[in-house]
């Protein structure tokens, strides 16, 4: 194929092009490297790769996809918080605000919802193909330990940002959710055991969860700084420690 | 040639690398873009959910958990709330943590294979299959009063009354739990040697104890679908 160097030849090699960017990018292996480690970002990556690791039918891209749902969850969460506040009078009037007045607030609000649940298939998927390669053979073992931790974040954040809305839906799923907490054995009120710690409503692990004996405003509270500050900062310090192994582990796994 | 010293000696890796850039930069690029495209194609079309205002004294009916907790609501239906809210996550986590640890085989570390590792690969493929159709069960055929649903059948409020359920007479009970613990940890190690030997007294009764728990689970559901049972297991404390 000929078409696409055609193409760029006729876009680059003009007066205009010529006079915006002062010269091209000779594809040399030396700046092939470079393009890795000198970029701030790219440099997460080593410079060269094992070839079946940059396969789409080996990793299934779906670490890198839920990395990347992440970060397009923090766009879009932080863009939310300008329009939401957590106080029970006015949480669900501010969503109503933004499915209905804050221009382009529906679609905001969707692309947020949609990628929370995206990022929940797409990191079982992940874990899936880990386990089918085998990756969490040695030495990578405690990288599939941080990477389950990371699961069960997904889950948590996923999970606290469904109170948020204040609507039925939300209410009554946190209602179910939390309510396992109450059976908890021992530190529940109602699991078995609980008359050995004397647990009561009110200061058993479900109320140290709620701030409450009931969902209410410190319920909310409490949902929206897991949501929005505590779970997302200790995922990103796991996310840094997931990526970092992968390069001292070795690199992607392969057979040998 | 890359040589890197393991503990069996040298061994040889092979020399496959290639450039990072740009053969995997524009694959995750690539992804990047489609994936952005592809949700907001979806928010373009579908709306995401919002019901009326929170009203403590209105209960939902049914009233589930987001979806991909609706495999251990759908537990609650045989087991008691300590158990599958608390105890059964609570397992399902210290498990997948402990997989690396438990699972000695040096054969398949970097490759698909089933022929290698049958037993690692079938019984994490069944578990997952599983939690998932527990998901699909509780999401999509579970109405008001968490009643079981045909996807073809319309939720009503009135179905008929299940029948009542009882539980195994104490004695009889232990003695199936113990027993069905007790063979399912001796009989294994007693077939196949080479199994027990090399996993080690640890690590066999940890993975053997998980896998059995598992198992276990849809035992008991198929008791109580099948011969109405609520517990094997009936004291004042516990019950299971
Ligand atoms: C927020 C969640 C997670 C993110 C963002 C993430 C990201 C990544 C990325 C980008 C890779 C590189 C290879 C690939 O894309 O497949 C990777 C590899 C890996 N992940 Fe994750 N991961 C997450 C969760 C998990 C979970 C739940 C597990 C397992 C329980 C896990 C275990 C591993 C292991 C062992 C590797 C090394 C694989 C290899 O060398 O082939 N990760 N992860």
């Amino acid at each position: 194929m000929k078409l696409i160097p055609d193409l760029i030849k006729k876009i680059t090699d003009n007066e205009i092009w010529k006079s915006v960017f002062r010269h091209g990018y000779a594809d040399t292996p030396r700046n092939r490297v470079l393009q890795i480690i000198s970029n701030v970002w790219l440099h997460l990556h080593p410079a060269k790769v094992r070839e079946h690791g940059t396969k789409i039918r080996f990793t299934w891209c779906m670490g890198g996809i839920t990395f990347f749902i992440f970060l397009f969850e923090t766009i879009t969460g932080i863009l939310l918080m300008f329009y939401y506040v957590p106080d029970v009078n006015r949480a669900y009037a501010d969503i109503v605000d933004l499915m209905y007045v804050v221009p382009f607030g529906r679609f905001l609000r969707n692309s947020h919802r949609w990628g929370a649940h995206a990022m929940v298939i797409t990191v079982s998927i992940h874990m899936l193909r880990v386990f089918l390669t085998g990756s969490y053979k040695p030495p990578r073992q405690f990288n599939w330990v941080i990477g389950v931790v990371l699961l069960v974040l997904t889950l948590l954040l996923s999970f606290t940002g469904y109170l948020l809305p204040w609507d039925q839906l939300g209410y009554w799923a946190i209602t179910v959710g939390t309510n396992m907490a109450r059976a908890t054995p021992l530190l529940g009120h109602e699991g078995p055991f609980a008359y050995i710690l004397g647990m009561r409503a009110d200061n058993d692990i479900r109320f140290a969860l709620l701030g409450g004996t009931t969902i209410g405003a410190p319920a909310l509270l409490r949902a929206y700084v897991w949501h929005c500050i505590a779970i997302p900062v200790i995922a990103s310090a796991l996310m840094m420690m997931h990526f970092w192994r992968i390069r001292i582990d070795g690199g992607i796994s392969g057979p040998l | 040639m890359e040589v890197r010293a393991e503990s069996k000696g040298l061994v040889e890796f092979k020399d496959d690398k290639v450039f990072t850039w740009p053969t995997l930069v524009a694959k995750e690029f690539l992804a990047a873009i489609f994936v952005t495209v592809g949700l907001l194609f979806y928010s373009y079309v579908v709306d995401a959910p919002l019901r009326e205002l929170s009203n403590p004294g209105q209960a939902e009916n049914p009233a589930k958990a987001p979806w991909y907790f609706l495999g251990l609501q759908e537990a609650l239906v045989y087991f008691d709330p300590w158990f599958a809210g608390v105890a059964l996550p609570s397992l399902i986590i210290v498990g997948l943590i402990l997989i690396p640890y438990l699972d000695v085989n040096p054969k398949g570390n970097g490759y698909y294979t089933l022929k290698e590792r049958k037993f690692a690969v079938s019984v994490f493929v069944l578990g997952y299959i599983y939690w998932y159709v527990l998901v699909y069960i509780g999401t999509a055929l579970r109405g008001p009063f968490w009643a079981f649903f045909w996807p073809w059948e319309k939720w009503t409020h009135d179905f008929p009354t299940p029948p009542p359920l009882h539980s195994m007479p104490l004695p009889l009970g232990i003695i199936l739990m113990m027993g069905f613990y007790f063979a399912g940890l001796v009989l294994p190690a007693m077939i196949n040697r080479d199994f027990f030997n090399k996993l080690g007294i640890v690590r066999y009764m940890l993975t053997m104890g998980l896998l059995l728990t598992m198992i276990g689970t849809v035992i008991k559901m198929v008791l109580r679908l099948s011969f109405s049972i609520k517990y094997i297991i009936a004291t004042p404390w516990i019950n299971i």
